[in-house]
């Protein structure tokens, strides 16, 4: 397997400071990660970095062996990344099928639009059956799958899911999770940012724990799992 | 140290004030600086909600002349002539600024958003501007009312004016000063950092924004009435004036939002200049031209104003020094600028 | 009875101008999130700007919208670049103030140019009438209606059955996710910006052609305009077209069977009694804050 994204001493950060202060990490080709970690520990701005909507102040990022760090967000969609946000990303006033073809909104071609908007559809039923209905009318769990759709119109090789749990019943999280387990079995690689540590880490390959803008602890998802520092800190199953 | 350092500061830029109008006597000079203490309460008190808070009322000139067109009314149904009666009367100006401000503050503070909060402060100022256009019979409507003036002569006509601008404006700057440094000014601070977030720590956000919102009409109401005063007569358009909300937000914004220096360098950079402006210029038309252009001018070099821009930089040479002096420093991340701009 | 019928008509049609010139205002608060206080100042310059061309080059004023609608788009083009876009912080209270500067650098500078007499803008129909129903209606209000409808149609196609209208209207939704999906936002924003004002000309050169007016109009319209947007929910483009419908029908009404000074302080008092019921405006969405 081969490394599909690497990120090298990375600052980034707001006006006021860095909040990512000298993060590295590597991502295997076709596997789950998950990053946990407390509140301001930089998991997110680490989804931000990658997608180019901020830029780090030093260090690199390098996908398929080149640098995007100082790519714009449409480039970085171009070379095959895209991020599904946290919390409620889609357009409520719009339809569901609205919502699907904007995914493709980068692409110039119609017929590709169609073949992509009719596989999403496939692996995602809710896109056809509820399509013509608003997407602000959704559930939670349905308007996340819908995200989801939307994310892989691109055909991404990289999807980096930022807190797909959030402000989800509990009950339907497993088909969350159970649809990120099938997209990457389907050939994507995923990196995840989970507050609801203790079900990230069960569905991925890889656990990764950040403090303070750094990895602090790095490793197969089932060792971070059951390391005993790591267990009461973040594993305490609390959802904030 | 600091804080006796800004004390001292304060006490001696008070002490220059009340020199001031013995070593410059002139009505010209007395007139520029009555102003400009004027705008320095005016703004520091529409600062307290528009500043601390970030709901930025462009309605406040409402209040202005609320004040202004009690005293005008006051004055003349209790017969009371010119003098220094008038002063006492003018405080009842921001008395009934208070009053309308507590229906007016409800409303619009029950918007939750701000742009629509800015939208109907605007609305008020207007609809204020018609009342005093439309009731004739209380009003006078577009020919104005006349307040009765004082027989002081010469240049002494212009001190008691002068002074009752002086502690007025110290009074609102202390004023401010003193919400600023408590609970309650702590809580005003957080709802402009984010309002949900300051509900979710405990703050009554509803509470807060009320009263920084009625709080802050009673110094321009009373600002409003020493306008009128000196002015000796008012008219709907002078008095429930736009442009008074303009300057005020200018002011406080030039010199920092929601730092207590801010409003008062603004109102005594902006005061001036616009006069001299006007006085340089003449004819309508340049004077607004230059005066739009200053103005985006600042914005776009200063978007933070004055003094947090200075107190920005003064400390970012600092951290460079540090930087230097501390081989490998990675710039600590700091405060939100924002809220750290100002002396405490 | 009749004169009331009469002014509901006249209400209706001029509501159409008022949409028209509170469309743009609508527009860029949805997409920019900036209250756009210059926009009374850019409706005068657009009447101005009609005047001036039917006055010194005899151009009717329609056909002289081919000139002054890519003009004023021009305009909100540099302006939403030079001024607009470099704000990153504090939008709200910077962006009121840069407009209301620019405003008043138009203003000065249109007062400079024209004067301040209250001036017109002449054509044939703006001053014949037809006979519509016993109501005698001035060539004007018919054409303005017409041309706001058609104007308000071709925007609410390009809106909704165009790309760009697509990512103008998810930029409006949600911003975060628009830039994630590739959506450059800031070109969006500053053709927003421009188009809106481009669609002021037209609002303008109606105004001009149905009221007298000088650059100090500004204010008065920028109070009536922005009571509009925020009766008809801000953003809404439906809500500023039935917002304006109910301004001018009112203050119409109220001054055919009341009395006309009082007319818009009764719209301006109503608008704010609604906002007491519903803060939200007529057709706004919920508040919910974004985080």
């Amino acid at each position: 397997m081969s490394e599909i994204l690497q990120i090298q001493g990375v600052f980034a950060g707001y006006g006021g400071g860095d909040i990512l202060r000298g993060m590295d990490l590597n991502l295997e080709e076709g596997t789950i990660t998950c990053i946990v970690g407390p509140n301001g520990a930089g998991k997110s701005t680490v989804m931000r970095v990658v997608s180019g909507v901020l830029h780090p102040r030093r260090g690199e990022v390098r996908f398929l062996g080149e640098r995007i760090d100082q790519l714009s967000p449409k480039q970085i969609l171009e070379t095959g990344i895209v991020q599904v946000p946290q919390n409620r990303s889609l357009f409520p006033a719009m339809t569901v099928e609205e919502n699907v073809r904007l995914g493709g909104y980068i692409l110039n071609d119609k017929q590709l639009m169609e073949r992509r908007l009719a596989e999403v559809a496939e692996m995602f039923p809710i896109v056809k059956e509820r399509g013509k209905d608003k997407a602000g009318s959704l559930s939670g769990g349905q308007q996340k799958l819908v995200e989801f759709a939307r994310g892989l119109m691109l055909d991404p090789k990289l999807v980096l899911l930022d807190e797909p749990s959030m402000g989800l019943e509990p009950r339907i999280l497993g088909q969350v999770f159970g649809t990120m387990v099938e997209m990457c079995r389907r050939g994507r690689t995923i990196l995840l940012v989970e507050q609801n540590a203790r079900q990230g880490l069960e569905s991925s390959d890889r656990g990764v724990v950040m403090e303070s803008g750094r990895v602090l602890l790095d490793g197969p998802a089932k060792d971070v799992l059951a390391d005993e520092r790591i267990g009461d800190l973040y594993l305490g199953g609390h959802v904030h | 140290m600091k804080r006796n350092r800004m004390g001292l500061i304060a006490l001696i830029a008070v002490v220059a004030a009340v020199v001031y109008p013995f070593v410059f006597s002139s009505t010209e000079a007395t007139t520029i600086v009555f102003y400009a203490l004027l705008y320095v309460a005016i703004a520091s008190s529409w600062n307290i909600i528009g500043g601390f808070t970030g709901y930025i009322s462009l309605g406040h000139a409402a209040f202005f002349g609320l004040g202004a067109y009690t005293i005008a009314l006051v004055a003349d149904h209790l017969g009371i002539p010119g003098g220094y009666g008038l002063f006492l009367v003018a405080l009842l100006g921001g008395v009934v600024a208070a009053l309308f401000a507590v229906p007016m503050g409800f409303i619009a503070l029950r918007l939750r958003t701000i742009h629509s909060f800015v939208i109907v402060t605007i609305a008020y100022l207007f609809m204020f501007q018609l009342l005093a256009f439309n009731l004739l019979g209380v009003t006078n409507g577009s020919s104005g009312l006349a307040i009765p003036q004082p027989n002081w002569s010469g240049a002494f006509f212009n001190m008691p004016f002068y002074f009752a601008a002086l502690v007025l404006a110290v009074l609102t700057v202390l004023l401010a000063y003193w919400i600023r440094n408590s609970r309650f000014g702590l809580g005003l601070l957080a709802i402009r950092d984010d309002e949900d977030k300051a509900a979710g720590v405990g703050v009554d956000t509803w509470k807060h924004k009320f009263a920084a919102y009625i709080i802050s009409a009673v110094p321009i109401g009373i600002a409003g009435a020493i306008y009128a005063y000196f002015s000796s007569y008012i008219y709907p358009q002078t008095v429930f004036d736009p442009m008074i909300d303009l300057t005020i937000v200018l002011s406080a914004f030039l010199g920092g939002m929601g730092t207590l220096l801010g409003p008062i360098l603004g109102a005594f950079i902006l005061q001036p200049a616009q006069q001299l402006l006007t006085f340089y210029t003449g004819a309508a038309g340049w004077d607004l031209v230059l005066f739009g252009v200053l103005f985006l001018v600042v914005i776009l070099l200063m978007p933070s104003g004055i003094v947090p821009t200075i107190v920005e930089r003064t400390r970012r040479a600092r951290v460079r020094e540090a930087v230097q002096k501390a081989d490998e420093t990675v710039p600590t991340p700091d405060a939100n600028p924002a809220a750290g701009g100002g002396p405490r | 009875m009749n004169l009331v019928f009469g002014s509901v008509v006249l209400g209706i049609l001029s509501g159409g101008i008022y949409a028209l010139m509170a469309v743009g205002l609508t527009l860029s608060f949805g997409v920019l999130e900036v209250i756009n206080i210059a926009q009374g100042m850019l409706v005068v310059v657009g009447a101005y700007l009609s005047f001036a061309l039917e006055s010194y080059w005899h151009i009717d004023p329609l056909l002289g919208l081919l000139i002054t609608i890519p003009t004023l788009f021009l305009l909100g083009f540099g302006i939403e670049w030079a001024f607009l876009r470099p704000l990153k912080q504090d939008r709200v209270a910077l962006s009121i103030l840069v407009t209301y500067a620019v405003a008043l650098i138009l203003e000065g500078l249109m007062g400079l140019w024209f004067g301040d007499n209250f001036v017109a803008i002449h054509a044939w129909y703006v001053d014949a009438a037809i006979n519509v129903f016993g109501l005698y209606i001035a060539d004007i209000y018919l054409i303005g209606f017409a041309l706001a409808i058609v104007l308000l149609g071709a925007v609410y196609l390009l809106l909704y059955r165009s790309k760009f209208g697509a990512a103008l209207r998810a930029t409006v939704q949600n911003r975060e996710a628009a830039v994630l999906i590739g959506i450059d936002v800031q070109r969006i924003s500053t053709l927003t910006f421009a188009i809106a004002t481009g669609l002021t000309a037209a609002g303008g050169m109606l105004f001009g052609a149905t009221t007298a007016f000088n650059a100090n109009s500004m204010l008065d319209l920028i109070s009536r305009l922005l009571m509009i947007i925020i009766l008809g929910g801000m953003g809404s483009m439906g809500g500023a077209l039935v917002a304006s419908l109910i301004m001018l029908v009112s203050v119409d009404v109220v001054s055919v069977a009341y009395t006309p000074t009082w007319s818009t302080f009764v719209f301006f008092a109503l608008t704010v009694v609604v906002m007491v019921v519903r803060p939200q405006g007529l057709f706004g969405a919920p508040p919910a804050r974004k985080v």
